[in-house]
């Protein structure tokens, strides 16, 4: 095969689906998810971690359908285009830390990337404080990867290592269809806002597919911008916004300002610097929570242990009281943010050291 | 020092295979390179650096990897 340009995975492909997922953001708040939060990854995650009883924060506890769907969906169409591969072994346990802290900061935010963007579509302007910190995170990042940062290479495991969490999805779904004694369900507060079940599996699972086939990531739309002038991914973010726009005037959820926002707060700096911890930490992880869901379908074990990592970091988010509320951000929160921040700096400086070594000694860097 | 006209982003994550491959692009490299990666995602990432260096490139697909052969322009 020769390519001499013309490739089929165009613009178009991204931005479809960029626009298919925020006109589904926006219909799922109309069949019952909460305000601005149709879909977010890292508010569903941290939902899942309440219904199993991991936190006990009681309005936040639900087994989002939509968090199975995702990695179900990448998962059965990797299965049929063939790009299922169990890969892994890449700091699985340093990535595991680090989805704890981008975790934590997107709950000072009160929101992944994703949300961001929804939010900004109904007129949060607190949202675009918080684009204004995911780029700078992402900014910050990107020097790190200037300067060789690496977590290692990953390597072909044994398939049982990418059967896991799609197996774990599976059974979330069980868990939530059959409502055993031990599962939460929140009965007010965000928790108690969802769409039927089906409704959120089926969006889960477009979204997964629609998602995998595109690339989409919300972190590597401004980190290929700022780093090699790509704008392909820019695409993503662009019709996830498009569609959510127009989709909350036409059901009337667009409101624009800042005080009153749901679930949200209007700290500027707390939100500043929540998404750009989760900037940096999604840039060192090379891709955002939504696309981390997506290659942990796909059979990426590392992107698995990141799931992993933000699960315990709501656990943990909520059980020491970081998580931050309409109300604004605790002492905790800004003292958890500022250690997650302080965490990623480390392992981003201490990842890329021995690349800068081999600089300042003027020797060939790349291509070992 | 010799240069290999290889380069291997076998298991590296996004977006270091492109990074990789835009530093082993200047007036010194010496066509075709050979780029080995394991990725689907990374080859159409390079794929779209190329294209928009105006290089050309082939694909192959072998044991589940790809090597993209970069070449200029016939």
């Amino acid at each position: 095969m020769v390519y001499t340009g013309g490739d089929n995975l165009d613009k178009k492909r991204i931005l479809i689906s960029g626009l298919l997922l925020g006109f589904l953001g926006v219909v799922l708040v109309r069949f019952g998810n909460p305000a601005n939060m149709g879909v977010c990854v890292a508010c569903f995650v941290r939902d899942v971690a309440g219904g199993l009883g991991f936190h006990r924060a009681a309005p936040v506890q639900y087994l989002r359908p939509e968090i199975s769907g995702f990695i179900l969906g990448s998962f059965i169409i990797a299965l049929i285009t063939g790009e299922f591969r169990t890969r892994g072994g890449s700091s699985p346990l340093l990535r595991f830390f680090m989805g704890m802290a981008v975790m934590i900061g997107a709950l000072v935010f009160l929101g992944c990337p994703l949300r961001m963007v929804l939010r900004l579509a109904a007129g949060d302007f607190n949202a675009l404080v918080g684009l204004g910190g995911f780029v700078f995170g992402i900014y910050i990042g990107v020097q790190f990867l200037r300067h060789g940062f690496t977590l290692g290479r990953s390597v072909v495991q044994g398939e049982a290592n990418g059967l896991v969490l799609p197996a774990a999805s599976l059974v979330l779904l069980g868990l939530v269809a059959a409502a055993p004694v031990f599962i939460y369900f929140s009965e007010s507060g965000p928790g108690a806002a969802r769409a039927p079940l089906l409704i959120s599996l089926a969006a889960g699972l477009l979204i997964g597919v629609t998602v995998q086939r595109s690339r989409l990531c919300q972190a590597g739309c401004f980190r290929d911008l700022l780093l090699i002038g790509d704008t392909y991914l820019l695409y993503g973010s662009l019709g996830i916004f498009l569609a959510a726009l127009v989709a909350n005037l036409a059901f009337g959820y667009f409101t624009l300002g800042f005080s009153g926002q749901p679930v949200a707060h209007t700290d500027g700096l707390w939100n500043f610097i929540g998404l750009a911890v989760v900037g940096l930490g999604a840039t060192l992880l090379g891709g955002c929570p939504l696309r981390q869901t997506v290659m942990a379908g796909e059979g990426d074990a590392d992107a698995g242990m990141v799931i992993l990592g933000l699960l315990f970091g709501a656990a943990v988010a909520h059980n020491f009281g970081l998580a931050a509320s309409p109300a604004g951000v605790s002492l905790a929160g800004k003292t958890g943010v500022l250690v997650a921040a302080a965490f990623l700096v480390a392992v981003g400086t201490a990842f890329s050291l021995p690349e800068i070594r081999r600089l300042r000694k003027g020797g060939v860097t790349y291509g070992h | 020092m010799a240069t290999d006209e290889h380069l291997d982003v076998r298991g590296l994550s996004c977006p270091q295979p492109v990074m990789l491959l835009k530093n082993a692009l200047g007036s010194h490299t010496v066509f075709p390179l050979t780029v080995l990666t394991d990725s689907k995602v990374a080859v159409e990432n390079m794929k779209r650096l190329l294209q928009s260096m105006k290089l050309q490139c082939q694909v192959t697909e072998q044991h589940g990897g790809f090597i993209i052969t970069v070449t200029k322009e016939v």
